[in-house]
């Protein structure tokens, strides 16, 4: 056997664990006949036994609480992230109700238009919808951003949205301002809660008129 | 304890970052001699020892449940303590002779910790000694030879630890301990 290489390779699969019991026992009759293998090995068990005598070294005080107070602080995002996908159900409502809002602001943005609902016998002038005074309007009136000048009389309910009810346009006609009537609610929407709220009513009203 | 430090990593993956704390002090000692024996200083050790732990903590989630802690961690440490040593300049290392002496370091040239009386001294001279040693073999020698004698990883451990191959550390292990079979013939 080749002492530098062959049996060095063989000490070393010996060490590690990993020597099958020929090669072992070839190693074992080597290291009988050769004094310098037998040093060689002996030299690297004590070695080994050396560097598994050597102490431990503990942690410096604190270190952990140093290691604590340096960690970075968690992330918004992952928290809400987190939270989001512990309450599934709250986030669909959530997202819902979100949806549903957007919607009903965009509703409301979107027509800025004078809109009146059709009836007969109405004059407008610009954004003002006035109904004269020789005239009766049979059935509800609704009229979405403009004023109202109401000189005769409705029969039914009046809703005005985005809009004033003028009672009196020209003062010199204060008096015949007051024989314009309404038989009916008058309603007043110009505030977006107003609007939405109005809007739930309409919503609930139609359901129940089911 | 495997059981113990699963459970934590757990509860660290789910947010509780007090369940780390745990996972910290259970392992600290064993990282910061880790990293003080790679890179020869209390200061660097602890420095990098830290930044380990936190590098854990902020990438905790992509650690596979199926594998080992310790051996994900030991892979953290050890990385860091070679890009250190990577990027030191070498006229940081203790061990440099002093221009114009001869034989002369700048660990002779630091001042002992308090000496104890008799046999303690010995013992501790030649712990210094063994561990001088150790300092001086190159880093990929040392890394694998400590995981090995000192912290006692399987060399498959060590083979996951440094994302190398089986054969890798068995040849560096045996490279190893022949350089300081002939280091520490003479104690």
């Amino acid at each position: 056997m080749e002492c530098n290489h062959e049996a060095s390779s063989l000490m070393h699969k010996y060490l590690d664990g990993d020597i099958s019991n020929e090669e072992e026992k070839k190693l074992r009759l080597h290291l009988e006949d050769c004094e310098a293998c037998q040093k060689h090995f002996r030299e690297l068990k004590r070695t080994i036994t050396l560097l598994q005598s050597t102490e431990h070294i503990e942690a410096p005080a604190n270190f952990t609480a140093n290691v604590m107070n340096r960690l970075p602080t968690e992330k918004k995002r992952m928290k809400y992230g987190r939270w989001f996908k512990a309450h599934p159900i709250i986030t669909a409502a959530a997202l819902f109700l979100i949806f549903m809002m957007s919607g009903v602001f965009s509703a409301w943005n979107q027509d800025s238009e004078l809109v009146v609902s059709k009836q007969d016998n109405l004059v407008i002038e610009g954004d003002t919808v006035i109904v004269p005074e020789d005239v009766t309007v049979e059935g509800d009136l609704v009229v979405k951003n403009g004023n109202l000048v109401i000189k005769g009389t409705i029969n039914g309910n009046v809703t005005l949205i985005n809009g004033k009810l003028i009672e009196n346009p020209i003062e010199s006609e204060g008096l015949m301002a007051s024989a314009g009537g309404v038989n009916g609610e008058l309603k007043h929407v110009d505030q977006i809660f107003e609007w939405v709220w109005y809007n739930l009513k309409n919503l609930f009203r139609s359901i129940f008129a089911f | 304890m495997e059981q113990f430090i699963r459970e934590k990593i757990k509860k660290v993956k789910k947010g509780d970052q007090s369940a780390f704390e745990d996972v910290v002090s259970f392992f600290q000692s064993k990282i910061y001699q880790h990293c003080y024996r790679m890179l020869g200083n209390a200061h660097e050790a602890e420095d990098i020892a830290q930044e380990a732990f936190i590098r854990a903590y902020v990438n905790i989630h992509s650690f596979d449940e199926k594998r080992k802690f310790s051996t994900w961690l030991y892979r953290i440490a050890t990385n860091l303590t070679i890009d250190r040593i990577r990027k030191r300049k070498p006229d940081y290392y203790l061990d440099a002779e002093i221009k114009g002496t001869e034989g002369l370091n700048m660990y002779s040239q630091m001042a002992d910790e308090g000496r104890l009386p008799g046999e303690e001294v010995e013992s501790m001279e030649l712990q210094r000694y063994i561990h001088q040693e150790i300092s001086e073999l190159p880093p990929k020698y040392r890394s694998v030879i400590m995981l090995r004698y000192l912290e006692e990883f399987s060399l498959q451990e060590i083979s996951d630890i440094l994302d190398i191959p089986l054969g890798t550390v068995k040849t560096r292990i045996h490279r190893g301990r022949e350089a300081l079979r002939k280091r520490l013939r003479h104690v």
